[in-house]
């Protein structure tokens, strides 16, 4: 038994070893007054001086942070709609509509790249903020109906029915109970199209133009001439900032029904 | 408890990046320049609010993009490639809307075949002037219609004086030396390596002689065992680091390694050596022509120029720039090889689809 508990505790820290040492390695060299990883030069701030002048990166950052916000509340709002229809109403050609939502899930994000670059090229559309924000929106959407669906179909529909019997109009069940109902799976769906957007690199790649480098696209074109400490010093960054609002959202949500 | 740490953790780390933030802003290299000052020439009205910038990251120091968006009221925008296919790419998608590109030669040749470059009005780029004349008028360009020096740079062999002899180098066939087993780092790029291979049996670097490139191929395969490592984009890490003792690498990074440690020596053999050029231009339907070319004429200014050098690690063209580079830069070999070190240099020519499969397939049988 005991011998068991202790292969059991060495493979989880192999695992956690797995997951956190590179991000353990990548904020230490943040501190590391070399500008290549290979050698320990002794302690600096210096990268983090620069990072607060580096323009470049908070452009990025700034890019990053609009584009993955407006994915999350449009993608969110159409998706939920999208999911209410679904499950609520005999919809003609149901099959094939959510075959078509669903399709993007499997797609690889490469196709629908350079689908999108086709598309708005034949139209002429100046690639930029917009194209790039389209294209994200367009592939959150499954996300967020997925969740929903999820979310709706472990839902007592009882509970609506008892509302419009008691004289609720429709608009007032779905204010008052459908959607605090739909919380979780609503919030939920609001964060992974964020993140799906923040982390996003080939559909941004692809539908780029003008202004709108987003962070993913700003690190890679450093690969090839100026990868610096820099870029572990913003990681650093947003790993608290990640961190701090984790820790936040968990306290907030400790004393709700969610 | 261990949130509160957490977020105390957090707290004093911002603090402290204020206060070091205060305490030492002007961290940054050649700010003991002159600034440079609006050009008179410049129509103000004829401006555009934006300009496009898409380029390579590394390659305009912010302090002169801010520099410019003062003078002239403009704001750049600018956005980052990591290959010139990848802009090549970008442009022929069009719709791009960018107005500045940085391509390299070779790129150049291809964008002007393909019609994808504007004419730069010479009126407006006074200071082109100021490129030495063995960069200027180069066989791509002859008149440099659609294209201005920028920076430049070889690919040549770095070495640890300590552990290797910058006297054993004499020539590219010198690194085939048997005492040099697994302690070489070489760039992995096939037309690099095969350039070498195809250089050392006496061919040119743009070879397309099926003999010759079977023949570059065994040469390679003899070099092997020598490789410890392929790596194309940081190989400074493992020269710095010690785990190779030199090899086949990019100016620029070698330029950084001897910035960081006097250990090291470049050397460009005499049969020759590979340069790239990058050029300034300005693709098809820029939307901001006119301030493009302003633009440009501002990079050639020589105070601006020389702060680039100062940035990054690259050959500067700009004769005028010369005196406002430090003495350290314009002796590090990386940087300014002496002239006849490039009597031999040649660029690389693109060979088509075809030829460069070829040229991957050679390589990828030799690291195989």
């Amino acid at each position: 038994m005991r011998g068991r508990r202790n292969w059991l505790g060495a493979y989880a820290a192999l695992v956690f070893g797995f997951l956190y040492l590179p991000v353990f390695i990548l904020v230490v060299l943040s501190f590391n007054s070399s500008r290549t990883s290979a050698i320990w030069k002794g302690f600096t701030l210096d990268w983090y001086v620069r990072l607060l002048h580096n323009r470049l990166l908070w452009e990025a950052v700034q890019n990053s942070l609009i584009i993955a916000t407006a994915t999350a509340v449009i993608a969110t709002t159409l998706g939920t709609a999208a999911a209410l229809a679904l499950h609520r109403r005999q919809v003609r050609g149901r099959l094939w509509v959510e075959g078509l939502l669903y399709l993007p899930l499997v797609l690889p994000d490469i196709v629908l790249g350079v689908g999108a670059l086709v598309l708005f090229t034949a139209l002429g559309i100046q690639l930029g903020l917009g194209t790039m924000l389209a294209a994200h929106v367009g592939t959150s959407i499954s996300y967020v109906v997925l969740v929903l669906r999820a979310r709706l179909s472990d839902m007592d529909e009882r509970l609506e029915e008892a509302a419009r019997d008691l004289g609720a109009t429709p608009w007032q069940t779905i204010r008052h109970v459908t959607l605090p109902l739909l919380a979780p799976g609503i919030l939920a769906a609001v964060l992974l199209s964020f993140t799906l957007s923040l982390d996003d690199f080939i559909l941004s790649f692809f539908t780029a133009g003008p202004g709108s480098t987003t962070l993913p696209l700003r690190v890679y074109g450093m690969m090839k001439t100026g990868l610096t400490p820099e870029v572990n010093a913003l990681s650093t960054v947003m790993l608290l900032v990640t961190a701090v609002a984790t820790t936040l959202f968990q306290r907030l949500t400790q004393n709700r029904i969610f | 408890m261990h949130k509160r740490v957490g977020l105390a953790a957090a707290t004093v780390l911002l603090a402290a990046l204020a206060l070091s933030g205060c305490s030492s802003g002007s961290t940054s290299m050649a700010s003991d320049l002159p600034r440079p000052e609006r050009d008179p020439g410049v129509d103000m009205s004829r401006l555009s609010g934006e300009l496009n910038v898409f380029t390579w990251t590394e390659y305009l120091p912010q302090s002169v993009i801010t520099e410019f968006e003062q003078l002239y009221g403009v704001r750049v925008n600018y956005d980052t490639y990591s290959s010139n296919e990848e802009m090549h790419a970008k442009l022929k998608a069009g719709a791009s809307g960018y107005d500045i590109i940085i391509p390299e030669i070779y790129m150049v040749k291809v964008l002007q075949r393909e019609g994808l470059l504007e004419q730069i009005d010479h009126a407006n780029v006074p200071n082109l002037k100021n490129i030495d004349s063995r960069f200027r008028g180069l066989e791509h360009d002859p008149n440099n219609d659609y294209s201005v020096p920028y920076v430049w740079g070889t690919t040549g062999i770095v070495v640890n004086k300590e552990k290797i002899d910058p006297d054993q180098i004499k020539s590219w066939d010198d690194l085939w030396n048997p005492e040099f087993a697994g302690k070489l780092v070489v760039p992995d790029d096939a037309r690099e390596m095969v350039g070498i291979a195809l250089r050392t049996m006496g061919y040119g670097l743009n070879t397309t002689d099926p003999e010759a490139l079977e023949a570059a191929k065994e040469k390679l395969k003899a070099l092997k065992p020598n490789v410890k490592a392929f790596n194309s984009d940081s190989p400074k890490d493992l020269l710095l680091g010690g785990e190779v003792w030199g090899g086949v690498v990019w100016s620029g990074e070698a330029a950084l390694v001897m910035r960081e440690s006097d250990e090291f020596e470049w050397i460009i053999p005499p049969e020759g050596v590979t340069i790239w050029i990058d050029h300034v231009a300005i693709p098809k339907d820029a939307p901001h022509k006119y301030t493009a070319e302003v633009f440009i004429n501002f990079l050639l200014d020589p105070l601006v120029s020389a702060r680039i050098s100062a940035a990054y690690p690259y050959g500067n063209p700009n004769k005028a720039a010369e005196p406002y580079i430090s003495a350290e830069d314009l002796a590090n070999k990386a940087i300014n090889p002496p002239a006849e070190w490039l009597e031999k240099a040649e660029s690389l020519d693109d060979l088509g689809d075809e030829m460069n499969q070829i040229y991957d397939k050679i390589w990828t049988e030799v690291k195989g």
